[in-house]
């Protein structure tokens, strides 16, 4: 188990050094650049000379890309060119990871607390009103673009009703402390209760908006996957004991049922990014997705090559932590090759 | 009076879209307290549907279920859901076919014990484990206690059934249904489970119902013997005295088509030609007549009822128009 995470944490490595490659050619191979972007496309000649210097743009690729390795290893990723101009890339990072990291935390356990349960009943009453109405809502939820759902909810419940706020992370006059940068938590940490009630009451929204894929999907894979196993001989058995329905439902049923679940789990957080992006825009929020499309607009490369790496970072390890968890939950894995017949 | 009743019982699957099912088609029999009660048939012929029946584990939806099935003078079928699932794993317990199946592997057997413990006879997690303990040492597994923490797939084929009889039979059920428990075993294991099964029922004093398909497991089980063809009992001995005096051209056929060690050299098997396809519904006559060979023009006619047979001094009853004369087995020896 040890020797498996230690290989998966080697091979987590040559992942983000072969993605920084790729990125960096590819940032540098779009249209357009930095220079442009600052500039503006009637600066002069000399004047985008000079800053293509300063920027170290004029050099080979190959030294831009062995100069970023080098100060990279000593945490240093370079200076925002657009999204924050003249923030170091990290300090962007560390301000906007935790706002991006609440708001996926809330996406992912409304999809799992809604499209669990949702699914398990659904397949206990299968081709019932319940089981109908949860699959065509979840269709829905795939189908409608995450940005029109976010943008419907923001014009309804912000705008029109008023009940949450449109925009941002927090009410400005609140002066909150900040502890972690997780908003929800300093609030609670500093027992400043109406800061973290207004961060929650700023998340309600994106979160929900993001978790329309995450939910239809753990919804689905769910229900197919307690139909299967409501059909297991060993279902029978269970109920041949006359085991009371929660002990069978939790004990027999949903534990097998949760392991191609908890894939579907990990496989989402690469889902959540993108949604991310949209989400973020659509109400301003100052996260990881919305500093990577005003990085892309302005081509800010030491910003939107750290973001990048670090979202493949974390995929990569919710599913090393979902490979992991298999092994909590399927002790035939656990026991690996050495178990058998 | 009986422990188990079970009186025209007839169950039959309807889907839309598809034609009914008729599994079961007028079943009955009895069950006396301690006693071990087989009931043999080829596969299809409702075995299995029969004894979901009486443990009220048929699928919720598609069944229609009508006749009686009354255990200690209480009709299964009319019990709720709840009172049902009070009877089942305390009163009623029940032994699958397929063993590795038949265990959650994700729960490691001793808590498969122990849950039903818990369950009927309110003990605590950690009694409950200790008497899983010494159910588990009772059927035959070696080093008990260690097992209690390890998983299903970590068991032989036939550890795992004992488990599963251990299960069963954890608390003390007046009744074990055993659905072909031996079926999906090695041959080896199999006496082995089929022996352990017998000593059991016979110091609980447990009643049996040994569902199978093979005469040879009734052969050293059963006291009395039921056999099954298209949801009917058509023939119900003794044991010793259907081996003797098969009277049903189809147990007849059955018994053979069991090798047996004793039969004169050269005497060829005789399976019962044609398949359970080629029946008729019993309502236009006899299900079996077109496979039968003792077949007459009345079979086809006549549906024959289920009588007290005359024509042999034991206590038997058939579903024959024309049963097989002792003297068909000639040169046989009795067993
Ligand atoms: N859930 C079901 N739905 C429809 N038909 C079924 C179902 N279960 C059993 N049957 C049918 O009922 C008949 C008897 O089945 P079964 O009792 O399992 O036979 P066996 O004697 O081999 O145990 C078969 O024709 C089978 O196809
Ligand atoms: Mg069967």
């Amino acid at each position: 188990m040890l020797r498996y995470t230690v290989r998966r944490l080697l091979q987590l490595v040559l992942v983000v050094v072969a993605l920084s490659l790729l990125l960096f050619a590819w940032l540098r191979s779009l249209p357009g650049g930095p220079v442009s972007a600052l500039l503006g496309e009637r600066a002069t000649p000399a004047l985008r000379a000079q800053l293509t210097a300063e920027l170290g743009l004029d050099q080979p690729i190959f030294v831009q890309y062995f100069k970023f390795l080098g100060r990279a290893l000593s945490g240093d990723f370079g200076v925002s060119t657009g999204v924050q101009p003249g923030d170091s890339a990290m300090e962007i990072f560390l301000q906007r990871f935790p706002a991006t990291l609440e708001l996926s935390v809330l996406a992912i356990l409304i999809a799992v607390a809604v499209g669990i349960p949702l699914g398990y009943l659904a397949a206990r009453r299968r081709g019932g009103v319940l089981d109908n109405l949860s699959v065509v809502g979840s269709l829905i939820g795939v189908a409608v673009p995450v940005f029109f759902l976010a943008f419907v909810l923001k014009q309804v419940f912000a705008v029109e009703l008023g009940w949450f706020p449109t925009t941002g992370r927090q009410e400005g006059g609140l002066d909150a402390t900040r502890v972690t940068g997780f908003f929800v938590l300093d609030g609670l940490i500093t027992r400043e209760w109406d800061a973290a009630w207004d961060a929650v009451k700023h998340l309600i929204l994106p979160a929900i908006a993001l978790s329309s894929i995450p939910f239809s999907v753990i919804f689905r894979i769910t229900r197919a996957s307690v139909l299967d196993v409501l059909d297991e001989d060993f279902v029978r058995t269970a109920e041949s004991k006359g085991l009371t329905t929660p002990v069978i439902r939790r004990r027999h049923v949903l534990r097998n049922a949760m392991l191609p679940v908890v894939t579907t789990i990990g496989l989402q957080t690469g889902a959540l990014l993108a949604g991310a992006v949209l989400t973020e825009k659509v109400f301003a929020f100052p996260g990881i997705g919305q500093a990577l499309a005003i990085g892309f607009e302005r081509r800010d490369y030491p910003v939107l090559l750290l973001l990048i790496l670090c979202a493949a970072g974390v995929f990569v390890l919710v599913n090393l932590a979902v490979d992991l968890s298999y092994a909590v939950i399927d002790p035939r894995i656990r026991s690996g090759s050495g178990g058998g017949r | 009076m009986a422990l188990l009743e079970v009186r025209d019982l007839k169950v039959e699957f309807r889907r839309r879209g598809e034609e009914p099912v008729r599994a079961v088609d007028g079943v009955s029999f009895d069950v006396q307290p301690g006693q071990t009660v087989g009931l043999v048939g080829e596969s299809g012929c409702g075995k299995s549907v029969t004894a979901l029946t009486i443990m009220g584990l048929l699928p919720k939806r598609g069944p229609h279920v009508s006749g009686s099935a009354r255990f200690d003078a209480t009709e299964l079928l009319s019990l709720s859901d709840r009172q049902m699932r009070d009877r089942r794993g305390r009163d009623l317990g029940m032994v699958f076919q397929d063993p590795l199946s038949s265990l959650n592997p994700v729960v490691p057997i001793g808590l498969q014990v122990t849950e039903v413990l818990e369950r009927h006879r309110g003990m605590s997690r950690r009694q409950a484990t200790v008497e899983a303990a010494d159910l588990l040492d009772k059927v035959g597994i070696p080093d008990p206690r260690r097992r209690l923490d390890e998983y299903p797939h970590q068991l032989s084929g036939g550890m795992r059934q004992r488990a599963l009889i251990a299960i069963a039979l954890a608390c003390r059920p007046r009744l074990l249904i055993a659905d072909e428990p031996t079926t999906a075993l090695d041959v080896t294991i199999q006496a082995q489970i089929l022996a352990l099964l017998a000593n059991l029922v016979r110091d609980t004093e447990t009643a049996l119902i040994m569902i199978t398909h093979d005469l040879g497991v009734v052969a050293g089980l059963c006291d009395e013997v039921n056999v099954l063809y298209a949801g009917r009992v058509v023939e119900r001995a003794k044991r010793h005295d259907l081996f003797a005096i098969p009277r049903h051209p189809y147990t007849h056929g059955l018994l053979s088509s069991i090798p047996r060690l004793d039969a004169p050299r050269g005497d060829r098997l005789s399976p019962i030609t044609g398949s359970v396809a080629d029946n008729i519904p019993w309502t236009t006559g006899c299900a079996f007549a077109p496979r039968c060979p003792n077949a007459l023009d009345v079979c086809v006619e006549v549906t024959p009822e289920m009588t007290d047979d005359v024509g042999v001094p034991d206590n038997r009853s058939l579903r024959c128009h024309n049963p097989v004369e002792r003297a068909k087995r000639d040169g046989e020896a009795l067993v």
